[in-house]
């Protein structure tokens, strides 16, 4: 069946939905009906793959040629189309948010705000349906581009060097270290196209004369090179970006951006190199050090942050690590429960960003020192933020759970004891900085006179309720629909065929 | 108005001439009637055509933009004088690139030469009229080193046809003088190209002198030097040039400490314009970098690269020509908050920027990716990691204006300034977005430099 139609309007969507906002910037409601709309309906494309593509069905739509032998193209696999519909719906649910938080914060330049939000959202979905390298370098640095207005919307100082930052981290690693790797992969092999088994290997032996000793250099230069995974040394850009509006924090910074850097590292592992390729050569094992070391001090960072949304992001980047390491134990269970944990952290951050996002805007509170009682304040918001802490953490019948069990399989699969080790000792660690601003906020009583006297404000706008409603409920339900993602994700093209 | 009429007559008859050698192969047009190796022939095909087509569209969108900023930074008296030496500079160009005879390309260059000196001492700034004096040194030199080894050449063939010259010099490869002649024109044009380390005078020429001279001198003069190494590695032989001589190590070398030498000044800069020259220097170090490689990929790359840094380079010089207009300065300290009075110059500004930076969507992609592939098929690791660097220096010193213009608050008096008029803000457009378009389509551009490089490396082994 031809659907590459769908595949087009799916990238096409997200423009549109910007020449509705720029029509209607006069008008906010018909503005962020736009965004709600495209939003919609682009999870609803994605959605109609899904049947398809579970059967086995590989759509592809490919452009012209953008580079000579490398074509812009695309093609939908299991991981990709995963991928979108976790950013698509998750747009819905944060537009509906930041009708609420923008306008309470009586933000500025709100058009220039959805416009770049669609845009970024664009990128998202080309990336995440990218046929090959250079397509999904396209998009995964349009997403940088798209990203710098919305984490400096405030303007100001702190907006600017956050800037300096972001743009020099993100911009540094891709077009250094992921660039040459994709170049250096291109001459060697003549092909950037992604596929089943990866591109190195004929039975098992190694083609183009490439020495195993290249292939390693070459997962170092492309999993460093993706700054957006947020492995140490390349973090910082990630707590700096906090000083966007919080809906750009919730949907960017711990979902689109973030997910595909860890997204990335899961697609060239898989269909670039080959899970098979690198296993039978051992390569990857400084790479998972590394990233059993960030996940582990990201967590120790976050436990010392006292500023919320900071907190939240050394928590992201301990998560992303979970992720990484699960792409670098190069056996398929782990890539499988690296899908299955950007899908539960997805819905579990979002929900806690929209937590501290409602906390601020109603109390104007920021830090965890100054969460006392806000629980009572604000139950539905603190309880979903109890809720999506244990998800985090990967505790039983939250979302999160599967991601952790799988990893931890993939682990003693590998006979790597001490990831294993590593795993539990990352969930301890999660409850470590997620439990006191939830705990403070029900049982901490006001102490001191240095706290100010609580005001009855009450919960935060309905949309914003209504969007941390939903977010929490479906980290729960994503426990019970363990079994169809494991399904589907299963459907991955691991070997060649 | 009639110098506009003239240069956008003669941007189409290049781009006319670029599809006729396309489709029909070489144009030969007999000067006088007489025919060669007797009279001096024009002859073009696609690596001239090309460029011709850079120097077209460049000089299009620059005397579009020209009005206003010429009314503003040169003065009464001095105006019509102005467009004069414009049309002698294009025709010195034009007459460069067109011609097929050798001591006919020194009379243009020095044609083209004297017309940009005194275009750059028409800038405002007292200190252009030295550096319109460093470059007539350096650039007189550039032009008898090349006329002395036009002269060589002419002793040992006997003929000043440049296909008539190459088919002679083949026998005589060995000869002393030949090779001393190859020494005299590689030094000559590298000089007026300003290959490190003979770039000294262009940071200056290019910061003082009037905005518009500056965008038509970064988009179509030292393009045209570069264009002029190309003829003559043709003219010795690819494989002479880079088989029995080192030419392709000595370029790379150059190329990649000009590059870093170059993006890192850049970086260290505070006024706008010298900063976007710096950074000239260090794209022409991409362009000879790409040459140097001496394979198909990377020549191809090098040419490319001609033409997209002509696009982007020529924009961002012409987004700080509307910024002189409207506030009278390019010092970086007073870009401040421009993004918000002038949102269209400085998106334009951006675009082209980014296309500097390399990044992808915009034509610098392009050529980095050539370049860079050119560089690691042969192995010269050294060189991917220069190309690398330099982006990176290239997103310092490009962020620091953006950082500036969008970042900080609007200064005293910054509330009073308009966007430029509509023509300016066309002509910048023009470039600007023909850099995105043909990043994102980069077929035509591309294969036109790729057949280019094809005859300039025909006689490779």
């Amino acid at each position: 069946m031809n659907e590459s139609w769908i595949i087009g309007a799916a990238l096409v969507t997200p423009l549109l939905a910007m020449v509705g906002i720029g029509v209607f910037r006069q008008r906010p409601n018909a503005r962020e009906a736009a965004s709600l709309v495209a939003g919609i309906v682009l999870f609803g494309l994605a959605a109609w793959l899904v049947p398809g593509v579970a059967d086995g069905d590989r759509p592809e739509l490919i452009l012209y040629e953008f580079l000579p032998g490398i074509s812009l193209g695309f093609r939908v696999e299991p991981l990709g189309l995963g991928f979108a519909l976790i950013a698509s719906f998750l747009w819905v649910i944060t537009t509906l948010y930041s009708i609420g938080y923008m306008r309470a914060h009586n933000a500025s330049n709100q058009t220039r705000f959805y416009l770049f939000f669609a845009l970024s959202l664009g990128a998202v979905s080309g990336a995440a349906f990218a046929a090959n390298l250079v397509t999904l370098y396209v998009f995964y640095e349009a997403l940088t581009l798209a990203t710098i207005p919305l984490v400096t919307h405030s303007g100001g100082e702190a907006s600017r060097r956050a800037g300096r930052v972001y743009v020099g981290l993100l911009l540094g690693t891709s077009l250094t270290m992921m660039l040459i790797a994709i170049a250096w992969i291109w001459t060697l092999t003549g092909t950037t196209e992604f596929v089943a088994g990866g591109v190195f290997t004929e039975g098992g032996t190694l083609k183009f004369g490439i020495t195993p000793g290249i292939l390693a250099a070459l997962l170092v230069l492309m999993v460093l090179g993706t700054g957006k995974a947020g492995l140490m040394p390349f973090h910082r850009w990630l707590p700096a970006a906090m000083v966007a509006p919080t809906p750009v924090s919730a949907l960017l910074h711990a979902v689109a951006v973030v997910k595909l850097g860890v997204f990335t590292v899961l697609k060239v592992t898989i269909y670039t190199f080959g899970i098979e390729t690198l296993s039978s050569f051992g390569i990857g094992r400084a790479l998972m050090y590394l990233a059993a070391f960030t996940l582990i001090a990201a967590g120790i960072f976050a436990l010392r942050e006292d500023n919320l949304k900071r907190r939240l992001a050394y928590s992201t980047i301990s998560q992303l690590a979970y992720i990484v390491l699960g792409a670098m134990l190069v056996t398929k269970v782990g890539a499988i429960a690296g899908g299955m944990h950007i899908t539960a952290h997805a819905f579990a951050k979002i929900t806690l960003f929209f937590c501290a996002g409602a906390v601020m805007v109603t109390l104007h509170k920021t830090k965890v020192s100054e969460m006392n009682g806000v629980g009572r304040n604000m139950p539905i918001t603190m309880t979903a933020f109890l809720v999506a802490s244990l998800s985090v953490a990967g505790l039983p019948f939250t979302g999160g759970f599967w991601g952790k069990w799988y990893l931890a399989l993939g682990a003693l699969e590998t006979d790597q004891i001490v990831m294993f080790w590593v795993i539990l000792a990352g969930s301890l660690l999660s409850l470590g900085y997620l439990l006191p601003p939830a705990v403070r906020a029900f049982y901490g009583g006001p102490k001191g006179a240095d706290q100010p006297p609580m005001t009855l404000a009450g919960e935060a706008r309905w949309p914003m309720v209504t969007a941390i409603t939903v977010t929490a409920v479906i980290s729960v339900l994503l426990f019970f629909a363990a079994e169809p993602i494991f399904g589907f994700l299963d459907t991955i093209d691991f070997r060649g065929r | 108005m009639l110098a506009l009429v003239v240069t956008w007559a003669a941007f189409a008859i290049s781009l006319v001439l670029l599809f006729q050698v396309l489709n029909d192969g070489p144009i030969r047009y007999f000067f006088g009637g007489w025919a060669p190796p007797w009279g001096i022939e024009y002859r073009i095909d696609a690596l001239n055509g090309f460029v011709l087509v850079i120097v077209g569209f460049v000089s299009a969108a620059v005397l579009l933009f020209a009005g206003p900023s010429v009314g503003k930074e040169i003065r009464e008296g001095h105006q019509h004088l102005f467009y004069a030496m414009v049309m002698l500079l294009l025709a010195g160009l034009y007459g460069m690139a067109i011609t097929g005879d050798a001591f006919n390309v020194f009379v243009f260059l020095e044609i083209a030469s004297l017309a940009s000196y005194a275009l750059i001492a028409m800038g405002k700034d007292r200190r252009a009229l030295t550096a319109a004096f460093q470059y007539l040194v350096l650039g007189t030199v550039g032009a008898t080193f090349f006329l002395i080894g036009i002269g060589l050449l002419y002793a040992m063939t006997g003929t000043l046809n440049m296909v008539d010259m190459a088919e002679r010099i083949h026998g005589i490869h060995g000869s002393r003088t030949v090779l001393t002649a190859f020494a005299f024109l590689t030094v000559g044009i590298a000089l007026k190209a300003a290959v490190f380390p003979m770039h000294y005078w262009l940071p200056g020429a290019y910061a003082y002198a009037p905005s518009v001279v500056s965008a038509l001198l970064a988009g179509t003069a030292t393009k045209v030097a570069v264009y002029l190494l190309l003829r003559f590695i043709m003219i010795f032989g690819a494989d002479f040039a880079y088989v029995a001589l080192p030419l392709g190590a000595t370029l790379t070398v150059l190329a990649a400490v000009g590059i870093l030498i170059a993006s890192s000044s850049a970086i260290l800069q505070n006024d706008a314009k010298r900063l976007l020259a710096f950074s000239s220097v260090a794209h022409l170090g991409y362009i000879i970098l790409g040459i140097g490689l001496g394979n198909d990929t990377g020549v191809t790359g090098g040419i490319l690269h001609m033409f997209n840094h002509a696009l982007a380079k020529g924009a961002v010089f012409l987004a700080m020509g509307a910024v002189m207009l409207q506030i009278g300065t390019t010092h970086i300290n007073r870009l401040q908050g421009l993004g918000r009075v002038m949102p269209w110059t400085m998106a334009g500004f951006t675009a082209a920027g980014l296309s500097l930076i390399g990044v992808p969507l915009t034509a610098g992609f392009v050529s980095k990716w050539y370049i860079v592939t050119a560089a690691i098929d042969r192995g010269w690791w050294p060189l991917v990691l220069v190309m690398v660097a330099s982006s990176i220096l290239a997103v310092f010193y490009i962020w620091r204006i953006i950082d500036a213009v969008y970042f900080s608050a609007p200064g005293p008096g910054a509330e009073n300034v308009k966007e430029a008029p509509m023509t300016m803000l066309a002509a910048l457009w023009m470039l600007a977005g023909a850099s995105v378009y043909f990043g994102i389509d980069s077929s035509f551009p591309a294969s036109v430099a790729s057949k280019a490089a094809a005859i300039v490396l025909a006689q490779m082994p």
